[in-house]
């Protein structure tokens, strides 16, 4: 078992904590330490939850770093030793086995009321009664009454990890859904008042058991921890930061949490893109001004001073790959392009596999994501040929299409890895967009390493037109900022 | 870092107190809220709060200053903000006029140095919020409001104001803060503020309440409303704030719909009042269709 603190007392097991936080990818200065060991010496160590967000004051910098401090907060400051269990107790059948029903029953209680903290109760004993991974048989079943420490060295010894997925499936918590509703209805029988409330109740019911999982699986790691030692821990079990999740591979709770980072960075990009000279050389003159530098010379307005000119809204032309290889992008993409679509009043959004089409009507105020994307493929022109990515045919297609759309107000946008099976790349019609137009980036969601390797053009591409590895949110956010200097 | 700040009352004993006095004058502050208001006041050091719309950020800075007894001095930033708005202005109009009479006046080969020095004193200053909340005697609570719309330049104006709680007006001297007013940031967080900035704060992302929090607010805000309609309200909102949404309800908006219902003298919720009602909650046509299609309300 891991002893709880290090040698050195407190500051030993801050800075500890500190080189964890590091590793997962949070930038803590020494700085923040120090902020961090005043919080503790204001704080009562006793209250864990004012630590924990005494700690989190000092230490975090942006909402997207809580997640993992919290998970690395519950391994170094632990809610206690072995089982730590509540009130809530699990029932047992007679022959001191886990009586799956009864605690099915008891669950399906607490999700109906609502109860969290005597889910999180609940949540501690099924990962102690039924979590067990490697443990001996005689194990289960002892000592079970009693709320205490020495639990788990009895019996058949110690576990060798804890795993919430077994946990999770004995219980089978969602299956409980249909039941608990049936229980807030007032009977299998009743009927709801309307589909509304019944899909408020389902809502909320289904939130309360994802809920419920996440105490079981932060449970199963907190124990887990204990054996394996909280280094090995922090290494595996604790969740990426949103804006470090590659848009590739991301899962949909990471989508959702990049989508809400993407819009502030749509607004961002806007403003940089917009971004002017400072000081005008002509316009209205600025007369308060004028007259505070009239100071200098005595009352006489020498020198005017001109109306700092207010940043103009830019043209902004989109180009997306929408292709297979890139599908985990795409809809990154289209994200993006949303929000951008906010903030730009003159932007064009063209499409492309190896036709070209555009589909800024498509990016209406408040249309609908999903909808989008298959309306999108459904659109004649997009695939003129086989449907496999040709960007050289596609670019082709562009210019001749629509040649007026780039001038030279505009700038273009390209999103795509570059990958053009082998065809020509037509380097010729890209130079001449990136020569007519005012600013051309291009995002590629592929790693760098990967660029020109098989049959990416990318690095062909990236010697006509600055291109940028996008692919995590902080990488956009990079690049955001590092576009143009304001 | 900066030298010990003067030697300065607490305003909170503890962080139940902060609670406590923040539930008095209608703030019900959760344990994140209450331990960071505690700890920015006994660090001395400015709470930069970020989070979504109408959860509250600068609804905090009235409530702490109310239950401190302090004055509120708001500097509201804007794009285009800069120091003559932010942190004082000389009256130019004024010192010309001073200049002008001195000129008028019979010659006097002293006139003119005396002039020069008085047009750059006290009473020519314009103070504005940042300057007077240094200045001020009594405690004081300075908002600094929505900073992430100010220009990156004033992130730097403000690194020597919070950093070291000082101005320097060239002609004046260094203005060294009589107390240090307890400080408090706030941002919407539509651009990232620079490390510089954030460094000297600590920080504190304000999100949406739980519902048992959330319930105690509406109350505290709309007291007449019967406790079981607060419930609902809540749990409504709840469920819309797990729909994909362009903007997602707020504390703020569930309070207007605790007032709504309140003014209509309805007593329950059933589905013609959610449709009725519904624009008050979210903001957006689309946001509504989509709420009606996804909850069954048609």
């Amino acid at each position: 078992m891991a002893s709880p603190v290090v040698h050195g007392g407190l500051p030993a097991h801050l800075v500890d904590f500190v080189g964890a936080l590091r590793r997962a990818g949070i930038a803590v200065g020494p700085g923040e330490s120090v902020d961090a060991a005043a919080v503790i010496s204001e704080l009562d160590l006793l209250r864990r939850e004012q630590l924990r967000e005494g700690l989190a004051a000092a230490m975090l910098r942006r909402s997207g770093q809580r997640a993992v401090f919290d998970a690395l907060f519950d391994l170094w400051f632990p809610l206690g030793q072995g089982a730590a269990l509540g009130e809530v107790a699990l029932p047992y059948a007679e022959d001191g086995s886990v009586d799956v029903e009864a605690l099915r029953d008891l669950l399906a209680g607490l999700l109906r009321d609502g109860d969290t903290a005597a889910m999180a109760e609940l949540a501690r004993a099924i990962v102690d009664g039924l979590g067990a991974v490697g443990k001996g048989q005689g194990g289960q079943g002892q000592g079970q009454g009693g709320g205490g420490g020495d639990r788990g060295q009895g019996g058949g010894g110690q576990p060798s990890t804890w795993s919430a997925y077994q946990a999770l499936n004995a219980v089978r918590p969602e299956t409980l859904l249909a039941r608990v509703l049936a229980d807030l209805r007032g009977g299998a029988d009743a009927a709801w008042d309307s589909p509304f409330a019944e899909e408020v109740s389902r809502r909320e019911v289904r939130d309360r058991i994802a809920s419920f999982r996440r105490m079981v699986t932060d449970e199963a790691r907190r124990r887990g921890a204990e054996v394996r030692g909280r280094e090995a821990a922090a290494r595996t079990g604790v969740p990426k930061q949103g804006d470090r999740v590659d848009f590739l591979t991301a899962n949909s709770e990471q989508l959702a949490d990049l989508r809400r980072r993407v819009a502030p960075l749509a607004r961002h990009l806007a403003s940089r893109l917009a971004a002017r000279r400072r000081r005008a050389r002509r316009g209205p003159i600025d007369l308060r001004r004028t007259l505070r530098r009239s100071m200098s010379t005595g009352g006489v307005p020498m020198r005017p001073a001109y109306r700092r000119p207010r940043p103009g809204r830019p043209e902004l032309v989109l180009f997306c790959d929408v292709s297979g290889s890139v599908a985990g992008f795409s809809h990154f993409t289209m994200m993006l392009v949303q929000a951008l679509r906010e903030q730009f009043s003159r932007i064009r959004i063209f499409c492309f596999v190896d036709g070209c089409v555009e589909v800024t009507d498509l990016f209406g105020p408040g249309s609908d994501l999903g909808g989008v994307m298959a309306e999108i493929t459904a659109r004649p022109g997009l695939i003129a040929f086989d449907g496999h990515s040709d960007y050289g045919s596609a670019l082709g297609r562009f210019r001749e299409g629509w040649p007026d759309v780039v001038g030279p107000r505009t700038s273009l946008l390209l999103l795509g890895d570059g990958r053009t099976n082998y065809r020509d790349p037509n380097l010729a019609v890209l130079g001449d967009l990136a020569e007519r137009s005012r600013h051309v980036h291009w995002l590629n969601p592929e790693p760098q390493a990967q660029w020109g390797t098989g049959d990416s053009a990318a690095r062909r591409y990236g010697q006509v037109v600055p291109m940028h590895e996008c692919r995590t949110a902080a990488q956009l956010a990079g690049v955001v900022s590092g576009l143009l200097p304001v | 870092m900066s030298t010990e700040p003067v030697d300065q009352k607490a305003l909170f004993d503890s962080v139940d107190d902060v609670a406590t006095r923040l539930a008095d004058v209608g703030y019900i502050a959760s344990t994140a809220v209450a331990t960071t208001v505690f700890l920015a006041d006994r660090l001395g050091k400015p709470l930069l709060v970020e989070g979504p719309a109408g959860v509250g950020k600068t609804e905090l800075a009235r409530a702490v200053a109310e239950a401190t007894g302090s004055g509120l001095v708001r500097l509201q930033c804007y794009e285009g903000i800069d120091e003559a708005r932010a942190l004082y202005e000389w009256n130019h109009a004024k010192q010309l006029l001073r200049i002008t009479a001195a000129a008028s006046s019979p010659t006097r080969p002293e006139a003119w140095d005396e002039t020069r020095d008085d047009v750059f004193s006290e009473e020519f200053l314009l103070p504005r919020p940042l300057l007077t909340a240094i200045r001020r005697t009594d405690p004081t609570v300075l908002l600094v409001d929505e900073t992430d719309k100010a220009d990156v330049e004033v992130e730097g104006l403000l690194l020597e104001v919070l950093g070291d709680f000082q101005v320097t007006v060239p002609e004046l001297g260094t203005v060294v803060a009589a107390q240090r007013p307890f400080t408090l940031l706030t941002s919407n967080a539509t651009r990232e503020l620079s490390e510089a900035l954030k460094r000297r704060c600590l920080y504190l992302h304000l999100d949406f309440p739980d519902a048992e929090l959330e319930r105690r607010i509406v109350l505290t805000r709309v007291p007449q409303l019967p406790e079981a309609l607060a419930e609902e309200l809540v749990r409504i909102v709840g469920v819309l704030r797990g729909i994909q949404l362009r903007k997602a309800p707020s504390v703020s908006e569930t309070i207007d719909w605790g007032r709504t219902l309140l003014a209509l003298g309805l007593d329950t919720v059933d589905d013609a009042t959610v449709r009725a009602t519904l624009g008050v909650v979210l903001k957006h046509q689309s946001d509504t269709e989509r709420a009606v299609a996804e909850l069954r309300l048609n």
